[in-house]
């Protein structure tokens, strides 16, 4: 019973928190836009009875969902979401392994240091460390007038605007979540491994690849997830950094609800990104499901 | 028909496969192997023996290309190992984690290091095969190494360092993760495996009773210098040095000041009791300055105990039991002589419990020959 009162608490959580809220947004999804507060219909009207229940979902349709397939601005933004996200989640693999290592190989009394200062960037606002990187990024900014003054360039780059900057800002934002469960695997390696595939005839490269690597494969993975599907869904850093040409799902989201008011269109919109996100999800807990199965 | 006894060592025509020359290493101001000379000879079943920190695994490690001496040379089959990384030696090693790739089964653990040789596919299986069956591991091949007891563990380590077909196979603490019965028995095991492969084998312990059970020789290790290289019968025997006798197995240790007297040594060990006598030997050559200070070894076991002062022999000397240590089949008794020493004297026994002769308290007699005792000058 108090296993039972222990294990409900989450769930209860997660009802409430999770599964109460996706469904009004699912049923937002299936009304008509309105002018009105709140602007869209059928709302329940429990005062009518069953009468009222009965024509409140006669009035719920899948026609938002339709417009979504119609209009090729939302399966663009959908894609170029995925493949901005892939990008970003390859860079911050490539980019957080190697630091990850280092972490992993350095003394032991270096690595508690080595961990703040992975941690640290937190400790300030999201959104100001994104402006900054507008500051580093345009065209006047430090990054060009540093290129410039080393004589590499001669006229500035155009960074701000493009999907580069959105890159950068990704990769730079969701780092930590790459490295620290990558990290985390490379850490318990044990390092007699390594010699016993050196003493079985590999080199350290070859040992590297046949053991460093799978062995941090759950690391991998839980970094690529854990970066993937933020980066999915993001809104800060394409609208500050990314300009109009970049086209993102989180944004196309913002723009109905806000902009046009399309509370039904919008809240489509976050229902099929959501069922997006859901399969990685899925396969995300299955990975950390197998990994546990094989620490037992 | 006489079996020809296994002894390169004395053989000066047999070449070395190992040779540590001067072998120095140091980390920062530590200094781990104090420039020492080895050799170990083909097909030997070489133990290197010692309390933790002495440096054995170290000297392991550098024959395995892990660590590389600071000073002196290693040879291996004659070829100087300087540099050559552990990749490219016919070496393998046991670690004593046994360092199975947690991801590979057991198959791919022992086939691991024959993929890096580049054979061919049937051959790799087979030599696989015959891993699993020379380890009994056959069953076991598909299973994952979180899948498998410990003494499987440790059998498959074995079977993957021996694929290679090393021609010298180091194993570090091979069986300390297991507990005592199954250890006898992989000890056995191991004897068996090193005599059908041939293979030459250096293991690193700190058990002495496993390095007297497997060992062909065995180096007594201390601080990082070798104290004594010899069989396990000789080690135990005839010890060089009061350290040696002290760490292999169980021995009296009695002080005194050693005079030549014929063949042999008179000792004064105590005012007003008659003197101990030795006699060495042929073979035996331990050089004690005249009237310097000696120390007799007698091993225990070799310390006859009696009710009345016994005639004829050459060594007696009066105690009182001050404890006895009933082993089951053995009884030790602590015996304090009118010095103060300690001398323990050990008894089979052949009789039951009960007809015990001699208890707490008793004033006994010990007794030993002149031969039994071994004059140590330090």
């Amino acid at each position: 019973m108090r296993k039972f009162a222990l294990v409900s608490v989450p769930y209860f959580w997660l009802l409430i928190l999770f599964l109460v809220p996706f469904l009004i947004v699912l049923k937002i999804s299936l009304s008509d836009t309105a002018l009105a507060i709140p602007p869209y219909t059928p709302t329940l009207d429990l005062a009518e009875g069953w009468a009222g229940i009965k024509a409140f979902f006669a009035g719920l349709d899948f026609e938002n969902f339709t417009f979504l397939t119609e209009d090729p601005l939302y399966w663009k933004a959908y894609f170029s979401s995925l493949q901005i996200a892939t990008i970003s989640t390859t860079l911050a693999l490539l980019v957080g392994f190697p630091i990850a290592y280092g972490m992993a190989q350095a003394p032991d009394e270096w690595r508690t240091t080595l961990m703040m200062l992975v941690i640290l960037p937190f400790w300030t606002s999201f959104l100001i460390r994104v402006y900054a990187w507008i500051g580093i990024l345009s065209t006047e900014g430090f990054l060009n007038q540093f290129l410039i003054w080393i004589g590499v360039i001669d006229t500035p780059l155009i960074i701000m605007n493009t999907k580069i900057a959105v890159y950068i800002g990704i990769v730079y934002t969701y780092l930590p979540f790459m490295i620290l469960p990558i990290y985390a695997a490379l850490e318990k390696l044990d390092n007699s491994l390594l010699e016993a595939a050196e003493d079985l005839g590999c080199t350290r490269t070859r040992a590297f690849w046949l053991l460093t690597v799978p062995l941090s494969r759950p690391g991998i993975i839980a970094g690529c997830f854990l970066v993937f599907i933020p980066a999915l869904g993001e809104f800060v850093i394409p609208s500050l950094l990314g300009g109009s040409e970049t086209l993102m799902i989180g944004k196309i989201l913002w723009e109905e609800f806000f902009n046009n008011r399309d509370w039904p269109v919008a809240s489509a919109v976050a229902v099929v990104l959501l069922a997006i996100l859901i399969i990685p999800i899925i396969l995300f807990q299955r990975n950390e499901q197998k990994q546990r199965e094989a620490g037992k | 028909m006489a079996v020809p006894v296994f002894a390169p060592w004395e053989d000066p025509t047999q070449k070395p496969l190992i040779q540590f020359k001067g072998v120095t290493k140091r980390f920062g101001d530590f200094t781990a192997i104090d420039n020492q000379t080895l050799d170990i000879y083909t097909r030997e079943f070489f133990a290197l023996l010692g309390p933790s920190g002495c440096g054995k695994t170290t000297m392991m490690r550098m024959l395995a290309g892990f660590e590389q001496p600071t000073e002196g040379q290693i040879l291996i089959g004659g070829i100087d190992m300087k540099g050559v990384p552990p990749n490219e030696r016919e070496v393998n090693m046991m670690f004593q984690s046994y360092a199975l790739f947690p991801h590979l089964s057991v198959w791919e653990n022992i086939a691991f290091g024959l993929r890096r040789m580049g054979q061919p596919k049937d051959e790799l299986e087979a030599r696989v095969e015959e891993m699993l069956r020379l380890t009994r591991l056959t069953k076991f091949a598909r299973r994952k190494p979180h899948q498998i007891s410990g003494g499987q563990r440790q059998r498959v380590a074995l079977a993957r360092s021996l694929a290679r077909a090393p021609k010298l196979l180091l194993l570090d603490e091979p069986l300390g993760a297991l507990d005592k019965k199954l250890r006898e028995e992989t000890q056995f095991e191991l004897m068996d495996i090193q005599e059908k492969t041939g293979t030459t084998f250096v293991i690193v312990t700190h058990d002495q009773e496993e390095a007297m059970t497997v060992a062909s020789r065995i180096a007594v290790m201390d601080e990082g210098c070798v104290i004594q290289v010899a069989t396990p019968a000789t080690i135990y025997e005839a010890p060089n040095s009061v350290y040696v006798a002290d760490f292999i197995g169980d021995v009296n240790i009695i002080e005194g000041a050693a005079k030549r007297a014929g063949t042999g040594y008179e000792i004064t060990w105590a005012e007003g009791e008659a003197p101990l006598h030795t006699r060495k030997e042929e073979g035996e050559i331990v050089a004690i300055p005249e009237g310097g200070k000696a120390y007799l070894a007698i091993r225990p076991e070799k310390v006859a105990i009696h009710a009345d002062k016994p005639q004829g022999v050459a060594n007696a000397v009066q105690g009182k039991i001050i404890d006895v240590a009933y082993l089951g089949n053995l009884s030790t008794y602590h015996v304090r002589l009118a010095n103060g020493t300690m001398v323990r004297a050990q008894t089979a026994n052949t009789r039951r419990l009960a007809l015990r002769p001699f208890t707490w308290e008793d004033t006994v007699w010990l007794s030993w020959t002149d031969t039994a005792a071994i004059l140590l000058a330090e």
